[in-house]
């Protein structure tokens, strides 16, 4: 809309103390009036069955006491920041600023990252969370791809992940099936191959394929929806994978998950305390730190690989069409762009790389069940591309790093964290929707100058 | 044959209260074009509210069930009404000029916002209460002894749907509110410009979707005997489908998709599957987007450049 916006602080002299005061009385009454039930009364199911509640006027107190004071607080800033903007929050200076750093930030980041095993090798703590930053490093790049290149909404993704940790973990157990043209019969019979130490280096790309072959055939029935629609899909989508997985007992073992699933070995040598182990081979005392040091590499090989992809696919032909295609979809077919493959390719790419991270999984954890691949942990992967700007391969680095690092300092208030975490969705759509450091430039320019584009003014193509 | 009839009734009492819930979300998807992700959520604050406010009334020593019916039923569709008000206040209002996705996203936080709190403020285990309305009458009795039945809270369940649905009706084709909603609904500028306060109207149509939420949670809670914290996201999803299959936007197509899917759920589980009574209703939702985009009763939309 084009209307002239009359600035609201101005056209209202409303910065008496009498107006702020009747706002937070009003918002304490209607927390009052929310908290009341919620909040005031806790019910329980009893010993016998029976439901029973107690009284809880003293927390409701304190809600209300703590909504009736923020609220001054928050219209006090507001006023004293003048009216709410994106630009406010972070000045265009700063972001200037951050896009210079970020030239040097990325290599700083990836030499800290090579140099994390050698620095913590003593803290098992830390490196475990290391290999769990980076798991999720690895789904936001290959996320990022499907929402931040291509414009596609995807709640979905975990199902990706989903199929490649079944995918390895079963074939693991049961061996590659391969099919053999016998000559004793005329038929095809199918022979399962037991890969032993190999098992995860053959595996890793069989199971990134098959979870890029379910990216397709989810993308063939949603070609022609956009925006919502297609949201909802892919969760629906996602949630069916998640519920086909826990109901086929006999394969996948339902809710009681696989466990047993062979750990990656350095191309063959096993990283075990025994003889032929990596540690017997070469004569040092063996640790279970020599493990996750491996463990950690190779995640971290795995998202510089997804990282390298995505950056040298935005370069081709197949890139620039994503970036066309969610810039503006209709224009985008008017040129001659072939939607159907740009969509399948985008979902394709994306689908991979969640396939490799959920083998990576597998091997890492020895143990999957359903519980993993929730609708939580779609929507965690997604408000880490949202968070570091859709788009941005270093905004998802750092939205990764501040995520998973958050929830781990929060461990001891579990139950509040996923209450914060929708919290802070909410308020990052309202103040920085094009995420934490959007930045967003088209990869393709007319001219020779690379003007970058700042976040705030790249407008969503319709889709 | 009977067993068929059985499963029919058990559908439309099922379907009742998915189309209750899929109303909230085709009218928040007419007026401003977005899917309101934490409408499941409302829909299990509501089922929450009418137990807390159950308990409370039978132990302050009211015994008459259609008053306690009553009281529960309107305390639970005010409160919940405000959680809807403050909802879009909080999380979509801000957002109405901003790019598309944002107020799906937020709508995301919000959901687990609510879903969370209230798992914080009244725990993980579900909440059972005692049958309150009992008793029903047995309809037909085959010579195999299968009875088909139809139970007084089933009955209780219909008609509170249809009562509501028949206010609800009059609300937005005869009040002033029902022309400013509908008015928002083609063009909230042109809306604007005739004197219709389109925030408000917006807010409204968040109350009263919320109120018919409350109302379908409390007959999940009187027809199935519990509630948790979890239950409005599979609930949400499956009234969303109901909201798509009866074409978005419909108010008569959310009714229609709902009892489908509640029709849909029951005979899948009676006479395929319980355990993928879940992934049908999800399929359902995937094939009607790709075969009948615009749903039974919806318009085509128009793409416009």
């Amino acid at each position: 809309m084009a209307l002239p916006v009359a600035d609201r602080s101005t056209a209202k002299p409303t910065s008496t103390f009498g107006f702020i005061f009747k706002k937070a009385a009003l918002s304490a009454l209607v927390a009052l009036a929310l908290f009341s039930l919620m909040i005031g009364i806790r019910t329980e199911a009893g010993p016998s069955g029976q439901l029973i509640y107690w009284t809880r006027f003293g927390d409701l107190a304190a809600i209300v006491a703590a909504v009736f004071v923020g609220s001054i607080l928050i219209e006090l800033l507001r006023q004293w920041l003048g009216p709410a903007g994106t630009r406010t929050i972070v000045p265009p200076r700063i972001t200037e600023g951050l896009s210079v750093a970020s030239r040097f930030l990325a290599p700083a980041l990836l030499v800290f990252a090579l140099l994390v095993p050698v620095t913590f090798y003593n803290q098992r703590y830390l490196l475990d969370l290391g290999i769990l930053v980076l798991t999720y490093v690895m789904l936001g790049w290959g996320l990022n791809v499907v929402v931040g290149l291509a414009g596609l909404l995807d709640l979905g993704y975990v199902a990706f992940y989903a199929v490649g940790a079944y995918s390895y973990a079963l074939l693991a157990q049961y061996g590659l099936p391969l099919p053999l043209l016998s000559t004793a019969y005329p038929f095809i019979t199918v022979e399962h191959l037991q890969l032993g130490p190999w098992a995860f280096w053959v595996l890793l790309p069989v199971s990134g394929l098959l979870a890029a072959l379910w990216g397709v055939l989810l993308g063939f029935p949603v070609l022609r929806l956009r925006g919502d629609y297609l949201a909802i899909v892919t969760l629906a989508f996602g949630e069916i994978i998640r519920l086909v997985i826990l109901n086929w007992q006999d394969l996948t073992g339902g809710p009681n998950g696989i466990s047993g699933i062979p750990r990656p070995t350095l191309f063959g040598i096993p990283l075990n305390p025994g003889p032929h182990g990596l540690a017997g081979m070469l004569g040092i005392p063996f640790s279970p730190t020599h493990r996750l040091v491996f463990l950690f590499y190779l995640i971290l090989a795995l998202a510089l690989l997804t990282n390298w992809v995505a950056i040298r696919l935005r370069r081709l032909p197949i890139g620039r069409a994503w970036e066309a295609m969610r810039e503006d979809e209709v224009a985008c077919r008017a040129l001659g762009i072939n939607i159907t493959t740009t969509k399948l390719s985008a979902f394709a790419t994306g689908a991979m790389f969640g396939g490799f991270a959920g083998a990576f999984f597998a091997t890492r954890q020895g143990f999957i069940s359903p519980e993993s691949f929730t609708f939580q942990e779609s929507a965690l992967v997604l408000a880490i591309v949202v968070l570091g700007g859709m788009g941005s391969q270093l905004g998802v680095a750092l939205a990764a790093l501040t995520m998973i690092g958050g929830f781990e300092l929060f461990r001891g208030l579990e139950q509040y964290r996923m209450l914060v975490f929708g919290g802070v969705m909410v308020l990052l759509m309202i103040w920085r929707p094009r995420g934490l450091v959007g930045h967003r430039a088209p990869s393709v320019f007319l001219h020779r100058e690379r003007t970058s584009i700042s976040s705030d003014m790249v407008k969503e193509g319709r889709g | 044959m009977d067993y068929f009839f059985q499963q029919l009734i058990n559908g439309l009492v099922l379907g009742s209260i998915y189309g209750l819930i899929a109303i909230g979300y085709t009218m928040v998807y007419g007026i401003v074009g977005m899917i309101n992700f934490a409408h499941g959520d409302i829909f299990m604050i509501g089922g929450f509210i009418a137990l807390i406010t159950f308990l409370v009334l039978v132990s302050i020593g009211l015994t008459f069930v259609p008053v306690i019916l009553l009281v529960v039923l309107l305390v639970s569709m005010a409160v919940t009404a405000l959680y809807g008000w403050t909802v879009e206040r909080i999380a979509y209002r801000p957002l109405r000029q901003s790019f598309r996705l944002a107020p799906m996203l937020s709508a995301i936080g919000m959901s687990f916002v609510l879903s969370n709190f209230s798992q914080v403020a009244q725990g993980a285990r579900v909440k059972p209460i005692p049958p309150v309305i009992t008793g029903g009458y047995t309809l037909h009795e085959s010579a195999a002894g299968f009875a088909v039945q139809l139970s007084n809270v089933q009955i209780v369940v219909v008609v509170t749907t249809v009562v509501l649905l028949a206010i609800f009706t009059w609300l937005v084709a005869r009040t002033r509110f029902g022309r400013d909603m509908r008015a928002c609904e083609q063009d909230q500028t042109m809306a604007a410009l005739l004197g219709v306060d389109v925030d408000r109207t917006i807010s409204m149509t968040f109350v009263i979707g919320a109120a018919l939420a409350a109302v379908a949670g409390m007959m999940y809670l009187l027809y199935y005997g519990l509630v948790d914290f979890f239950m409005g996201f599979v609930a949400g999803i499956k009234a969303f489908t109901a909201a798509v299959l009866g074409g978005i936007g419909s108010l008569p197509g959310a009714m229609l998709g709902g009892l489908a899917i509640g029709l849909i759920e029951t005979f899948w589980s009676a006479y395929c599957s319980v355990e993928y009574k879940d992934v049908a209703a999800f399929s359902i939702l995937i094939i009607v987007l790709i075969f009948l985009p615009t749903g039974l009763l919806g318009r085509p939309e128009v793409e416009k450049v």
